[in-house]
């Protein structure tokens, strides 16, 4: 009987192309697509809806109401939705840079430099990450209020430059992107330590940074916490606050819903650009291939 | 040697570190054994000042039961959430590793999709969803309270599922794909299933980045905040405490009780981090039994 399965094993292994295509395998993958996507598909089509249509056509119908939808969006509160995107950019653009920069030099350092107290820094370093958030979020508050920077865009800046899990990965990208021979050579050479972190380890280090520029900029698009407490003037707010001060106000307000809805909609667009542009990036572990990309 | 250069690199880090990590940790337990002490009428100059406390805020933070009945529903919240979430990540990121799936490439981006839409936004999208007068339910003539005091830990679970299984299922993926392939071989060779290999050689291979996820996935849901409160202006099944991290906001910025609200986010805090530990313990502890 044994002898007959790993005849019948080996006679597929040989020919593997030919293995048939698994259907349930297959259909769950999809089944799992289709729910992934419903949501996104909906807000596609629900922000053609006009007013009268949202709650009376069948969720899936396409509507007549897009450029309408679009032209209220712009008007609301003088244009303050474009304002709301060019906040969250600020922010997260802005925030992932700076992120990605003090990461790539402290993990590079980290991974390449022999000095004392170089443990004792990384794991402090690293664990800032088990610190939930909210813990940091209230006496942040306090102490930018106690210098009057509370809602200022310093107070959302800030404190989301420092990235636990960033370092981290910056460092396992240096050790495995950067060949200490290349370093030594840059000694020997009589490069300081300034010309090999820019001309040397940074060039070498810049697909592992993209990685980490991509996460970083998505955690602070999605952060909502931090921007909600720390920010009260709606001329600063990030998108995530705004939708959300948006709905609030449409609990008495229904027509609001049709606003909401759209900017949502404005909302998700570049991020999912930059989401299927930027496909190969999205790696959760830089260890492994760092050196062959 | 090389002298001051590491320190120099490192000193923007370690700055930061500083001033938005240790300064607030220290500042909050300060915080946290204070109170205002009212005299009088609590009126002119004065009149609040804020005295030592003891551990008064973190007994009161302990016998609050509201506070507790918060805990009990992120409990089963958390249950759902954690089951359903981090299996169907697993069950995914095997089936992508498997070698005959059919549009594997379509599935994948679209199941790690919802990762790049923000909580508040999703929580936005599934509110409408479950709207009596827009849920899909009504043209399929299935009548549906979806936001009902019954159903609604189930809707804010199916929120948190949508949006976190696709990147758990991407670090599970990513694990994965490091295993050199010959793993498999010998296994196929010696008759294995697809099944039988992703059951006895993927899953233990996987076994370390399942606890991460799992530990990460822990920590996120204790705090949860953003579904909640996203979802409150939805419906009014949601209180303004639904949540303990809800508590806390309500508490320093509604109630105006800062103290008694860092002392709260501490025990949150403490209880995750005994959590995600004992866990590990648990799993460690395991791990050396079987080995």
């Amino acid at each position: 009987m044994a002898v007959t399965t790993g005849t019948v094993a080996r006679h597929r292994t040989l020919r593997r192309p030919l293995r048939p295509y698994g259907v349930a395998p297959t259909a769950i993958l999809l089944l799992g697509a289709v729910y992934c996507l419903l949501p996104v598909s909906w807000v596609l089509i629900a922000a053609t809806k006009s007013k009268a249509e949202l709650f009376s056509t069948a969720t899936f119908a396409p509507g007549t109401g897009l450029a309408a939808n679009i032209a209220d969006l712009a008007a609301y509160r003088g244009g303050v939705f474009w304002l709301w995107m060019l906040n969250t950019l600020i922010y997260a653009g802005g925030g992932a840079l700076l992120s990605t920069a003090v990461s790539a030099v402290s993990g590079y350092t980290l991974a390449k430099y022999r000095f004392r107290g170089r443990n004792a820094i990384f794991n402090v370093l690293i664990g800032g990450i088990l610190v939930p958030s909210v813990v940091l979020a209230i006496p942040q508050y306090v102490l930018f209020s106690s210098i009057g920077l509370a809602g200022s865009y310093w107070s959302v800046l800030l404190p989301q430059i420092l990235h636990p899990y960033s370092i981290y990965l910056a460092r396992v990208y240096a050790g495995a992107a950067i060949p200490d021979s290349l370093l030594e050579a840059g000694r020997i050479d009589g490069a300081g330590h300034w010309l090999l972190l820019r001309r040397v380890a940074l060039p070498l280090m810049l697909p592992g940074m993209v990685t980490i520029f991509l996460f970083q900029f998505v955690a602070i698009w999605n952060n909502f916490l931090l921007p909600f407490i720390m920010l009260g003037d709606d001329h600063t707010f990030p998108l995530t606050v705004g939708l959300y001060t948006l709905l609030a106000a449409g609990a008495n307000q229904p027509a609001l819903y049709n606003l909401i809805i759209t900017g949502a909609l404005v909302s998700l667009i570049p991020l999912i650009a930059l989401f299927l542009t930027m496909q190969r990036y999205w790696r959760t572990d830089l260890s492994s291939g760092a050196v062959k990309s | 040697m090389d002298g001051a250069a590491p320190y120099l690199f490192l000193a923007p880090a370690v700055v930061l570190f500083t001033l938005f990590t240790a300064v607030p940790i220290v500042y909050t337990a300060y915080l946290s054994l204070r109170r205002t002490k009212v005299s009088g009428l609590g009126l002119g100059r004065g009149a609040r000042r804020e005295v030592f406390a003891g551990l008064d805020n973190y007994s009161a933070a302990v016998g609050d039961g509201e506070l507790w009945a918060g805990w009990l529903r992120v409990l089963g919240y958390g249950a759902i959430v954690l089951t359903v979430m981090l299996g169907l990540a697993l069950l995914f990121a095997l089936l992508l590793d498997s070698a005959h799936v059919r549009l594997a490439r379509f599935s994948r981006i679209a199941l790690f999709l919802p990762y790049a839409v923000p909580g508040v936004v999703a929580t936005l999208l599934w509110g409408f969803l479950y709207l009596p007068s827009v849920t899909p339910l009504r043209d399929l003539g299935i009548d549906a309270v979806l936001l009902g005091p019954g159903t609604v830990t189930f809707s804010m679970a199916n929120i948190a599922v949508w949006g976190g299984t696709g990147f758990n299922m991407l670090v599970l993926y990513t694990a994965l794909r490091a295993v050199p392939r010959t793993c498999y071989e010998a296994a196929r060779i010696d008759g294995a299933s697809e099944r039988q290999i992703a059951l006895r050689i993927k899953i233990p291979i996987l076994m370390p980045a399942i606890i991460l996820t799992t530990v990460f996935s822990v920590i996120a849901t204790i705090q949860v905040f953003t579904e909640p409160t996203a979802l409150r202006p939805l419906t009014n099944t949601i209180s303004s405490t639904w949540s303990p991290l809800m508590k806390v906001y309500r508490d320093a910025f509604v109630n105006g009780d800062l103290y008694s609200a860092v002392a709260t986010s501490i025990v949150i805090a403490a209880i995750s981090l005994v959590l995600s530990f004992g866990f590990l313990r648990v799993v460690r502890d395991r791990a050396f039994q079987e080995g």
